[in-house]
């Protein structure tokens, strides 16, 4: 579903963001990225879409080739749904709208239609009656829940996370993971970066490490958490665990 | 000090239709300003070099020189080019083209202070670069902007009684014919400084509202909205 290949991202012509990323994701699996802050983490999700430009290296998503310069990245964008940190949603418009603004005019859906698939979405994060709200009336929690309807009213193929759960009070942290194992379970294709080892593992399929720019580690959950094989890794482990 | 009663009354008609040339000049030239300031401040943003480079040399220009020559221009100088304006039309385009530039600086910092976040939010979920200005950036701006464009009406309007020179009978003009005919000064100018006035402190304490209610710390959530 998603191959990155030898993927290299200089900052300003001196920072060295990656430093030769390979990552492949299958249809359906759920990749928790670790790692310390400046590891590269962030700037790997946020090539894959395009926010930021890859100075060098592959990218296929769904078998499009994103780092083509022929590909239209408007409709690689919106194959791709993203979830950020600050939820970003547009304050000028109520849940419902932030939800089918894209769609209606990306998508170009009737408004009836988008409107119906705001709803269900609502109703699969679960606060359906927040529908004429506006995101300062939401609470965080609240907030990146219709974040995530917002990405996935665009039926995206594959989700992105980033640190979906790092701006909430504790209290909303499970909410939201809770909205995210349920899309696990339903099959969607997450790459997700984050602290919640919890999360990381009991939902995710494999667990990337990152340090410096590269993957030093992956592996299922139970035996990255249990033999990591790094020495970065079992320091970054026995300080987060 | 030659203040009159009886005069004041007398010429106050006169002066109030001045007033209202005023406000039409000000309102058309507002509007036409506000409208070429909204393309002046997406082309200042935007990602192409000869674009921003456009807008930026306009604006330049005529910031760096004062309106009284750029009305003399329109007026005096065009026709030698062959390029008749009616006074009023040149007025209107000198003092339109000059709140256009002001104006664009106006939307230009409204533009440039929506988190930046919002247009990644914009962008990931497939819309355009200008799908995103038209339907996430300039509505968030606009909010920001009311009060400064509302202080650049007041301006506009304190500005236009440079278009007495034009011979144009806007209220300052009205006001200098009324104290020649009545060789009186204070009469008639009490009444323009009344009608000046009028129309821009409602405006001032409009601007001071609107500054209010965008404040973050006195914001309710979703109240603007």
């Amino acid at each position: 579903m998603v191959t990155v290949a030898d993927l290299h991202k200089v900052f300003k012509g001196t920072i060295e963001a990656l430093r030769g990323v390979d990552l492949a994701v299958r249809p359906g699996e759920v990749v928790v990225i670790i790692g310390p802050s400046g590891s590269g983490k962030s700037t790997l999700l946020r090539c894959l879409n395009f926010l930021e430009i890859p100075t060098r290296g592959r990218i296929v998503i769904d078998s499009v080739e994103v780092t083509d310069p022929k590909t239209d990245l408007n409709a690689v964008r919106r194959e791709v749904g993203m979830v950020f940190q600050a939820f970003n949603l547009f304050p000028h418009l109520r849940a419902l709208e932030n939800i089918t603004l894209a769609q209606i005019k990306v998508r170009k859906r009737s408004p009836e239609e988008a409107r119906q698939v705001g709803m269900r979405l609502l109703t699969k994060v679960g606060i359906p009656e927040k529908a004429g709200a506006y995101p300062g009336q939401l609470s965080g929690g609240q907030q990146q829940r219709v974040a995530i309807a917002r990405a996935l009213a665009m039926n995206p193929k594959v989700m992105l996370f980033d640190e979906p759960t790092s701006a909430l009070d504790p209290e909303m942290v499970g909410e939201v993971l809770d909205v995210m194992k349920a899309l696990a379970r339903d099959g969607m294709t997450m790459i997700i970066v984050s602290h919640e080892m919890g999360f990381a593992r009991e939902a995710a399929d494999r667990i990337c490490f990152m340090d410096e720019g590269r993957i030093l580690e992956e592996g299922p959950p139970e035996h990255f958490f249990r033999s990591p094989t790094h020495e970065r890794t079992k320091q970054f482990l026995s300080k987060i665990l | 000090m030659d203040f009159r009663l009886s005069i004041f009354v007398e010429v106050f008609p006169l002066l109030l239709g001045g007033a209202w040339v005023t406000l039409y000049i000000t309102v058309v030239s507002i509007a036409i300003g506000i409208a070429g300031g909204l393309i002046l401040g997406v082309m200042r943003v935007s990602r192409f070099a000869p674009v921003r480079g456009a807008a930026t040399a306009y604006t330049e220009l005529i910031r760096g020189t004062p309106l009284l020559m750029q009305l003399i221009v329109l007026y005096y100088a065009l026709p030698s080019v062959g390029i008749n304006l009616p006074a009023l039309a040149a007025g209107i385009t000198g003092l339109a083209a000059n709140s256009a530039a002001y104006v664009g600086e106006i939307f230009r910092a409204g533009i440039q202070s929506v988190e930046r976040g919002q247009v990644e939010a914009a962008r990931a979920v497939g819309l355009t670069h200008m799908q995103t200005m038209r339907y996430v950036v300039l509505p968030q701006a606009f909010r920001l902007v009311l009060p400064p464009l509302t202080n650049e009406f007041v301006t506009m309007l304190k500005d236009s009684s440079l278009v007495s020179t034009l011979a144009i009978a806007e209220l300052l003009r009205v006001g200098r014919e009324v104290v020649a005919w009545k060789v009186n000064v204070f009469s008639p100018f009490a009444g323009v400084t009344l009608l000046y006035l009028a129309m821009t402190l409602p405006l001032t304490k409009l601007a001071r509202y609107l500054e209010r209610r965008i404040d973050p710390e006195r914001r309710v959530a979703g109240h603007l909205s």
